[in-house]
């Protein structure tokens, strides 16, 4: 079932709506709390995630 | 006149020129609403990138995203959870809207309510909603459009109204000569300026301030010292408040006039489903301006007015060419937003509005909707000499709860009949009076605080909106069918959102 794809997409809400999971300092990346550098990162995984998800329920015809 | 300043006035005279070239791109017939308001339906993935990204990160974004980080600390990122969610919902919701208003000739989402759901008064209800909530919305692009001017000091804070009435004049001119075509053709200078801008601040910025640990530091000690303290995390207490607006804002996102009319100028259904995964390059941006205004904070830029931390970065930290080629960012910024905003009511109004008295699209439809984005920037250039900014802003608040009310009849409706029409229209009213009603009691901010059960909730205004708009429609819904009234014909197929 290719719509099945579209779950993944639950994934960017999860990871990002439930701040307890990320709100803290360490570790840091370039000097930046993890609080920030985390949610920043989401912002490219969303991006891959969607790519995967556009690409793998294509329909024939799409242009 | 300084060089900053004369790079900020050549670049909004290019644009300009490029503004009113834009109406020979493709060699259209601009009598046609179509063509002048949705640019034939024709735009290709990469310069449907350039015009969503153009339009959607507005310069009042710029401005004020930093701005909120720079007052209230961490609570202020949620602009980037915000960035990132919104686009599986495009993803999902507009592929599927884009079908259909294709198939069935769509300008506006009032378009499909109307078909969807064949009632005339939610129609326009619909209509009125998204053209309340883009008024303030464009407002806010000429206040941060002034955050720049104001920064000349031969201009100042009340010399720079002349500069924004010419900008803005030059950009309604445009707007009625090429259409949608001038911001985005126009998106390609503003997107490449803000990019470059951009990612000079975040090199030369934080390395001229001793990098981002000291910071952070530095930023997490002054908030803690101000006269109402911040914090560079979360308390417990703001995790609700964080995930509603960043959730609540991602949903309403999409159903603005001005989004809306950007991506029905897609060429295929494809290429909104390839820029749902592109355009959030354009929220990493966000993301690394949002931490500028910390950088404001360690550099100790004290102001009262936090709209104008990144100007005065700018004004700090770059030779004087580029401060004005940074500003020139911003301003253009505010110009493509604006002018695809002015487009989206007008077509709300021409299409839904007035089409009443005119059945069919023509030429007098376009005319109409030409003349009223004149009268819609004007207005708008109006609002920002009358109302205060601190009003403006709330304004646009309470446009955001407004907006986020179309989401039953118009998102839902893209699945399921099952709500009635009138039950909508009802849930809709319900939800616009308790956004109000609960602005007014927490004085015009964003997020209100529910009491129950011995417990309180401060969460995002617009969502608890919608909350109380779902729960009628759907109650009404249940009534109006146990009784068998209400019904109404649907004239969409199913094969129309295949």
């Amino acid at each position: 079932m290719r719509r099945g794809w579209y779950l993944l997409l639950i994934l960017p809400f999860a990871g990002t709506l439930i701040p307890p999971l990320y709100n803290r300092a360490s570790p840091t990346l370039f000097g930046m709390p993890f609080f920030y550098w985390y949610q920043l990162a989401w912002v490219l995984v969303t991006a891959a995630l969607l790519g995967l998800v556009v690409e793998l329920t294509r329909k024939d015809g799409d242009v | 006149m300084s060089s900053s300043a004369a790079i900020l006035a050549i670049a909004v005279l290019a644009v300009t020129a490029m503004g009113f070239f834009a109406a020979r791109w493709g060699g259209a017939n601009l009598d046609n609403l179509e063509q002048w308001a949705l640019g034939g339906r024709s735009f290709g993935t990469i310069v449907s990138w350039f015009l969503l990204g153009g339009d959607l990160y507005t310069a009042y974004t710029f401005i004020a995203v930093p701005a909120l980080v720079y007052g209230i600390g961490a609570l202020g990122f949620f602009a980037v959870p915000y960035a990132t969610v919104a686009y599986p919902i495009a993803l999902i919701v507009l592929a599927r809207f884009w079908n259909v208003a294709r198939r069935r000739g769509y300008v506006t989402t009032a378009d499909f309510v109307r078909d969807r759901y064949g009632d005339r008064t939610l129609e326009v209800a619909i209509a009125a909603t998204g053209v309340v909530a883009a008024m303030p919305y464009i407002a806010l692009q000429l206040i941060g459009m002034r955050a720049v001017f104001a920064q000349f000091g031969t201009l100042g804070a009340g010399g720079s109204l002349p500069a924004l009435t010419v900008a803005f004049v030059l950009l309604g001119a445009y707007t009625y000569t090429s259409g949608l075509r001038a911001p985005a053709m126009i998106a390609f200078v503003k997107d490449t300026l803000i990019y470059v801008a951009v990612i000079a601040a975040v090199v030369v910025i934080p390395a001229r301030l001793g990098g981002w640990a000291h910071i952070f530091a530095v930023s997490q000690a002054r908030l803690a010292q101000r006269l109402h303290p911040a914090a560079i995390y979360l308390l417990p207490s703001q995790y609700f408040t964080y995930a509603t607006m960043a959730f609540g804002s991602a949903l309403s996102l999409f159903i603005y006039p001005h989004a809306i009319t950007s991506v029905l100028a897609a060429r295929s259904r494809a290429v909104i489903r390839r820029n749902a995964a592109l355009l959030p390059v354009y929220s990493l941006l966000l993301g690394l301006l949002a931490l500028l205004g910390y950088c404001a904070v360690a550099a100790g830029i004290a102001v009262k007015d936090a709209n104008s931390v990144v100007p005065l970065l700018f004004v700090r930290y770059f030779p004087d060419w580029f401060a004005g080629v940074a500003d020139a960012a911003v301003v253009i910024g505010a110009l493509v937003p604006a002018a695809v905003m002015c487009i989206g009511a007008a077509n709300l109004f021409a299409s839904n509005v007035f089409r009443e008295f005119c059945p069919e699209r023509s030429a007098v439809e376009t005319l109409v909707a030409k003349l009223l984005t004149l009268a819609i920037a004007g207005f708008a250039l109006l609002f920002i000499f009358f109302v205060p900014v601190p009003y403006a802003i709330d304004f646009q608040l309470l446009g955001g709860a407004l907006m986020l009310q179309i989401f039953p009849a118009f998102v839902l409706g893209l699945w399921t009949r099952w709500f009635q029409p009138k039950a909508l229209l009802l849930g809709w009213a319900c939800g616009l009076a308790a956004s109000c009603a609960m602005a007014y009691a927490s004085g015009f901010a964003p997020n209100y605080t529910v009491r129950a059960f011995g417990g309180s909730l401060t969460g995002f205004i617009a969502l608890y909106g919608l909350i109380v708009n779902l729960l009628v429609s759907t109650f009404a819904t249940l009534l109006l069918r146990a009784l068998r009234l209400g019904a109404s014909i649907d004239s969409t197929t199913a094969g129309d959102f295949a």
